[in-house]
């Protein structure tokens, strides 16, 4: 093996006069930015950022509005209660939106695994505890199902999730029969199924287990999502899934098991939601898919993947609810809530567009 | 030419419905060399490349490591028998650290209950191993080791795409078109990396368009042609000129094979 040219004469004619240049190569530029372009990297490193400032924000109006009637514990703790279920259900939605997916289905396979827990201990008389695992069971398989068609059969999550909505949600009517099970029959004979609705009570402040859990669920998965290899990887895959597949993570499993654990925490919010309305009916939770896909939106996520924080999901959950709670406690027309979550919404997305332009 | 090949093929065949990319491809690096490929566009060169680096199942052929045959079906499995490949779009995660992607896919784990139970990963080891890497490159003017990917210049990227592919390929190392996209001082930049990593004894397959750049580097160059190898010549037997003229059809080898 002989000595390359490049030893004998260093690069080309033409590079020559690079001797005379700065040695220094591609130096981040550490000059002084705008007070702009600092606040939009301030931004871009923490995504959660903006939905927490305008939690912040709404819950101060709001305070200064109404006083004593909206800052209270009580109050504050019925707005934790009314996003539980939205903040399970987002968490699951978050997992699939992370990976440039979209999960239309969660509604209704929390809907189905709700009535399979139910109708499995009333129908047939299985223990409560084998039935509320049949409800997990089943809405694996949903999200399963939902992985393998976006993953193998290369189908747009859209679409798989779009079709998968109606089937589960018809197969929860056909199968329950349109049928719901009474608040006072789950309390007398099956009372873990409610387990979700008790509560702790701390003065004012009532925390339905539910509440709980949501925190708890959010919190655990804010972990996995960044101080595990299954998380980093997430983000990789909704960022460039040829990248991460060349950079040697497989691609395919990573979507079908987040689908899948999608399918998992919606069975989980089924549970929930039991405690919630205390029955168990197939028509609740009837907007849960656009109230999950809402809070992900307002919560900075993107919806091209690879951006945001779960914590984004539950503070975009939690906007949603302040404002609610805010506009029905002012005595407003509700549908001032819809516009104002509707504006919300289109200028998450502005934000997310402005703050991504950091990169360029 | 006494050694063994590290890496060989023969007889690599890959067709994309009625396009053959690959029609009986031969191929072989030995230890320590860069070999250069070069091929007009459409001459089946990354197709090559891909079936050796593990991204496409050739149809037909054999791939030799070290003398034993090898079946890729994925890039993580040529990656675990030591082949690192630098694609030309990086395949870095542009949301993602710098020391994120250079561990993505094989991540460290904290020792003890928090990594075993957790899986909790360690970031502190990740990010102190990424750093020495870089600098033994000559390429720590990037400060911030927790700096997303898509905050660095091209040039910075394709360091870390390179540093990546030195830090874990432990037998070869392939590069498609590393200086492309990059100015005439980044260009520089990556050829030194190139020769510093082969001064380490490891053998690189250099992809590229770039003729001087080829020329500049490469100990044999491989001209590949109609999907398969037409000759290999010695870069200081031929002109850059007669090299082109190889390559597209313009005139022929003196011989099959100069080693």
């Amino acid at each position: 093996m002989s000595e390359p040219q490049a030893a004998s004469h260093s690069g080309n004619d033409y590079e020559t006069a690079l001797t005379s240049s700065p040695t220094t190569i591609a130096a981040f530029d550490t000059h002084e930015k705008g007070a702009l372009r600092k606040v939009q990297h301030f931004l871009h490193s923490n995504p959660a950022a903006v939905p927490l400032i305008v939690l912040v924000l709404s819950i101060a109006f709001f305070g200064m509005a109404l006083g004593g009637k909206f800052f209270s514990a009580f109050t504050l703790t019925l707005i934790l209660q009314q996003v539980a279920i939205v903040g399970i259900v987002g968490a699951a939605q978050t997992l699939v939106i992370l990976t440039a997916g979209i999960d239309l289905s969660v509604g209704a396979i929390m809907v189905l695994s709700s009535v399979i827990m139910g109708q499995f201990t009333f129908r047939y008389g299985l223990p409560p505890t084998v039935a509320i695992m049949a409800g997990f069971a089943v809405g694996a398989l949903c999200g399963w199902i939902n992985g393998i068609l976006v993953a193998r059969m290369k189908l747009p999550p859209f679409i798989v999730t779009l079709g998968m909505w109606q089937i589960v949600l018809a197969s929860n009517f056909l199968y329950s029969a349109n049928e719901t099970i009474r608040s006072q029959d789950i309390a007398q004979n099956a009372p873990i199924l409610q387990f979700f609705g008790e509560n702790l009570r701390i003065g004012g402040a009532v925390l339905t287990y539910g509440v709980i859990a949501m925190v708890l669920l959010v919190a655990l998965l804010w972990y996995v999502l960044n101080n595990t290899a299954w998380g980093r990887h997430v983000y990789a895959v909704g960022d460039d899934p040829d990248a991460a597949e060349l950079a040697g993570v497989n691609v395919r499993r990573m979507l079908i098991s987040v689908y899948t654990l999608s399918g998992i925490i919606c069975a989980f919010a089924g549970w929930a939601l039991i405690g919630r309305i205390g029955s168990v009916s197939p028509t609740a939770g009837q907007f849960t898919n656009i109230e999950s896909i809402t809070a992900v939106v307002i919560g900075g996520l993107s919806l091209f993947g690879g951006r945001g924080s779960i914590l984004g999901m539950l503070f975009g959950a939690l906007i949603v609810g302040v404002f609610s709670l805010g506009l029905r406690l002012v005595g407003t027309d509700p549908q001032w809530t819809y516009l104002l979550i509707g504006v919300l919404i289109i200028a998450a997305v502005a934000i997310d567009q402005w703050i991504r332009k950091v990169a360029s | 030419m006494t050694a063994e090949p590290i890496l060989s093929a023969r007889g690599l065949v890959k067709r994309y419905g009625r396009v053959t990319a690959l029609d009986h491809a031969d191929f072989d690096l030995y230890p320590g060399e860069i070999l250069a490929v070069i091929g007009d566009n459409g001459a089946g060169k990354s197709s090559m490349i891909k079936a050796i680096s593990g991204a496409v199942t050739p149809d037909e052929g054999e791939i030799r490591l070290e003398g034993q045959q090898v079946h890729f079906r994925s890039p993580l499995e040529a990656r675990e028998a030591g082949i690192e490949t630098v694609y030309q779009n990086l395949a870095l995660s542009p949301a993602l650290s710098i020391a994120d992607n250079m561990f993505l896919g094989r991540e460290l784990r904290r020792p003890g209950f928090m990594g075993k139970w957790l899986r909790k990963l360690d970031r502190a080891a990740m990010e102190s191993f990424a750093r020495d890497r870089l600098t033994e490159l000559g390429l720590m003017t990037i400060q911030n080791i927790n700096q997303a990917v898509e905050t660095l210049s091209g040039g910075q990227r394709q360091g870390v795409a390179v540093a990546r592919a030195a830090a874990f390929g432990s037998k070869v190392i392939i590069l498609d078109e590393p200086t492309a996209a990059l100015g005439v001082k980044e260009s520089r930049r990556v050829l030194e990396l190139i020769l510093d990593v082969r001064r380490r004894g490891i053998p690189i397959l250099l992809i590229s368009h770039n003729m001087p750049h080829v020329f500049e580097v490469a100990d044999r160059i491989h001209i590949h042609r109609l999907g398969k190898r037409l000759t290999v010549i010695n870069p200081k037997d031929y002109s850059m000129s007669d090299a082109v003229a190889l390559m597209t059809g313009a005139k022929a080898p003196e011989e099959p094979v100069a080693a």
